[in-house]
């Protein structure tokens, strides 16, 4: 084994030296969603900066896009990093994997410059197919949507066979489920119909089952393993746990799916069913507040990774509160009637997936940083006091919630004004985009949005240095009493 | 520990994980089959493509108490009426264009989409057209070629994406179409353009006067 505190794949299994791939490309993806999102905040403050270059259309079909495939590489990489761990048996298509991330990440490079040196076609199924499918978030051409089924049918093959040949455990049982489900899913929105409101049906069997289902679950499954790792808590305990939170979770979130379907068309009992049901999709939310803050007490938040543990704390409270309260603020049709369609929904979504899933991710790399320098230190009284970590951690957290409180504001005024009184009307559009409450708005977003760069850049910078000087080996955890 | 109490047993939750998982999704299935079959083109809530030979137009039920589409005397798009296929025909080029375009990622349609321009739900009866006649000439013309026409005071336009008059005149079919659609009352409280017609008695004057060639001029 290498010296303590040197990067050096000696230290990681198999599993885990695929993970780290995935994780530095992850953290590549997060950067690019973060310089696309200021171009894109900008130009409603100019909206003459960069038109005809690349226009807001291309910077936030890249902002998205970059945020779902950094956080696909992030859980990819997570359930890699655990996998050798859980099944205790070695992944079964190493070589395969590999490649497949050599073509993952291949194939994610090539949309992104068609995405923004091709950026539009005519209106024919060539386009579609190869350039820009223009569906929300799901804008890949149909080859990247074909592509990313197989390497998540073969990521899926490496995770069932892997724990299949080793033992299965809780969260292996309940990760090879959710990914069968994650994959299927996304066959929902791989095809072309003329009728909108069929397109909108399935295209939402995609975003929110994977987002408010199947992607909740898998970090689930992530946070029980983090628990185990940081904090030593007694598999029995986050395994039970996992199986409420699941419960729970696809409980309120599949039926949740109605609140999608209030204004597209479809019939009015899903007012009911949705209004219901996505009231409800909260609750597994509060319960993982309530398992990883008790879990922490419990071990008098003594752990073996100061800012692994801090980031999970971090995606516990960020989860309750942008996919929990500020979804549930909005998600009733009665006042969603209002507030669909507005920056509502965009400061809902701003604080939701960095809340819900940038955190824990960041969360995982700080673990495999940890032992990929050698299973060092990373307890208190770290190297620096470890300020970079704390003050990148505090200033993105800063700049998350400034942005979703001045989008919150903006979205306020558009939901009155626009919505309330003028009718949504393209007039009443406008009237409401040029009120000074709404740019006020824009402009501290995009204040804030600077703030959460620098936190990113100040992370890429601890993530590239934390431990290196470091001596110490991991703090060692006490062993719960059975 | 010996044993925890059957509710707060490991076994207890797996087994009320899988059968709630099971029961959700079953009930979602039934009710995607009844929803699809109520979205399909030429049902009650989502009309045939062929509606593009109608007027739409959007008022207040009191039964239902929000407004809902109205579909009312042939008025055919582009003056010419069209057989369901050769309108789904048209209505799937505005369609293929308006995903080519990438449109929502500026724009919304049925209020899902980006934010940066106005919600296209109604569009094709929005009152910034000016004249119900001249409406859709302006709008193949706004669609071709909308970078050098100024839309509002902050200064944001759309590029021009390249859009090709047959293109554009699909976008239209498209739009008209898309506002027939029963979405519930969403959006609410919308004003849409004046399509009553002129009184019998006064001579018809062929040209919209009140045409400016821009939407949403303020």
């Amino acid at each position: 084994m290498a010296a303590l505190g040197m990067l050096d794949s000696a230290n990681l299994n198999g599993g885990q030296k695929l993970a780290v791939k995935y994780f530095t490309v992850a953290v590549a993806l997060f950067g690019a969603q973060v310089l696309f999102g200021l171009l894109a905040g900008l130009q409603y403050l100019k909206p003459d900066f960069l038109y005809g270059v690349l226009d807001f259309s291309v910077n936030r079909m890249v902002h998205i896009n970059a945020m779902v495939v950094w956080l696909l590489f992030g859980f990819i990489g997570s359930s890699y990093w655990l996998l050798e761990d859980e099944s205790q048996h070695s992944v079964v298509g190493l070589g395969l994997g590999n490649l497949i991330f050599w073509v993952f990440t291949l194939a994610v490079a090539v949309v992104v410059v068609v995405y923004l040196f091709v950026q539009i076609g005519p209106g024919n199924d060539m386009s579609i197919w190869f350039i820009n499918e223009g569906r929300e978030y799901i804008e890949a051409p149909r080859w990247a949507d074909i592509g990313i089924v197989v390497c998540v049918l073969v990521f899926f093959y490496n995770v069932a066979a892997t724990f299949a040949k080793g033992k299965y455990t809780g969260i292996g049982g309940v990760l090879v489920l959710d990914l069968i489900a994650l994959a299927g899913l996304y066959l929902a929105g791989m095809f072309y119909t003329p009728n909108i409101s069929v397109d909108q049906y399935w295209w939402w069997w995609v975003i929110h089952l994977w987002v408010e289902a199947t992607w909740e679950v898998l970090v689930g499954c992530i946070m029980a393993y983090g628990l185990i790792q940081t904090l030593g808590v007694r598999r029995k305990i986050v395994e039970t746990w996992l199986y409420i939170e699941v419960a729970l979770m696809f409980g309120s979130g599949i039926l949740g799916l109605g609140h999608h379907y209030f204004w597209i068309g479809t019939p009015e009992y899903w007012f009911t069913i949705g209004g219901f049901f996505s009231a409800l999709e909260p609750i597994p939310l509060v319960a993982m507040v309530v398992h990883s803050v008790f879990d922490s007490g419990v071990h008098k938040m003594k752990n073996s990774n100061h800012p692994a543990l801090a980031w999970l704390i971090a995606h516990a409270f960020g989860n309750f509160f942008g996919a929990g309260v500020w979804g549930f603020m909005h998600t009733l049709p009665q006042i969603n009637l209002y507030t669909h369609g507005t920056q509502w929904s965009a400061s809902h979504g701003h604080l939701a997936f960095f809340g819900a899933y940038a955190t824990i991710v960041i969360a995982f790399i700080y673990l495999a940083l940890q032992k990929w320098r050698g299973n060092v230190w990373m307890s208190g009284g770290l190297v620096d006091n470890g300020w970079k970590w704390k003050w990148a951690l505090g200033l993105l957290h800063v700049g998350m919630v400034g942005m979703t409180v001045a989008l919150l504001i903006s979205g306020y005024e558009q939901s009155q004004i626009e919505r309330a009184i003028e009718g949504s009307t393209w007039m009443g559009y406008f009237a409401a985009q040029g009120h000074p409450w709404f740019v006020q708005g824009m402009v501290w977003r995009q204040i804030f949005g600077w703030v959460f760069a620098a936190g990113f850049v100040l992370l890429a910078w601890d993530l590239m240095t934390i431990g290196k000087r470091e001596t110490r080996p991991i703090q060692a955890l006490q062993a719960e009493a059975a | 520990m010996t044993s925890a109490p059957w509710w707060a047993s490991e076994s207890y939750w797996r087994k009320t994980a899988i059968w709630v998982t099971g029961i959700s999704f079953v009930i979602l299935i039934l009710l995607t089959f009844d929803s699809v079959s109520q979205i399909t083109a030429g049902s009650k809530r989502v009309p045939a493509y062929s509606v593009i030979n109608q007027r739409i137009d959007y008022k207040f039920d009191e039964k239902r108490n929000f407004q809902v589409p109205v579909i009312g005397q042939e008025e055919p798009l582009f003056g010419k009426k069209l057989t369901e296929q050769e309108a789904e025909a048209l209505v799937s080029l505005g369609k293929k264009t308006t995903q080519a375009k990438n449109c929502m990622d500026c724009h919304t349609l049925l209020g899902n989409g980006s934010y940066y321009a106005p919600d296209l739900t109604k569009a094709w009866l929005d009152p910034a057209w000016g004249s119900k006649e001249a409406r859709e000439q302006l709008m193949v013309d706004f669609l071709m070629d909308p970078s050098d026409k100024l839309h509002n005071a902050l200064g944001r336009r759309m590029p021009n994406l390249g859009i090709t008059r047959e293109e554009a005149r699909g976008v239209v079919a498209f739009l008209k179409w898309m506002s027939s659609i029963d979405t519930n009352g969403f959006p609410y409280n919308f004003k849409p353009i004046d399509q009553s017609d002129p009184a019998p008695a006064a001579p018809a004057t062929a040209a919209a006067p009140e045409a400016t060639g821009t939407p949403a001029q303020n």
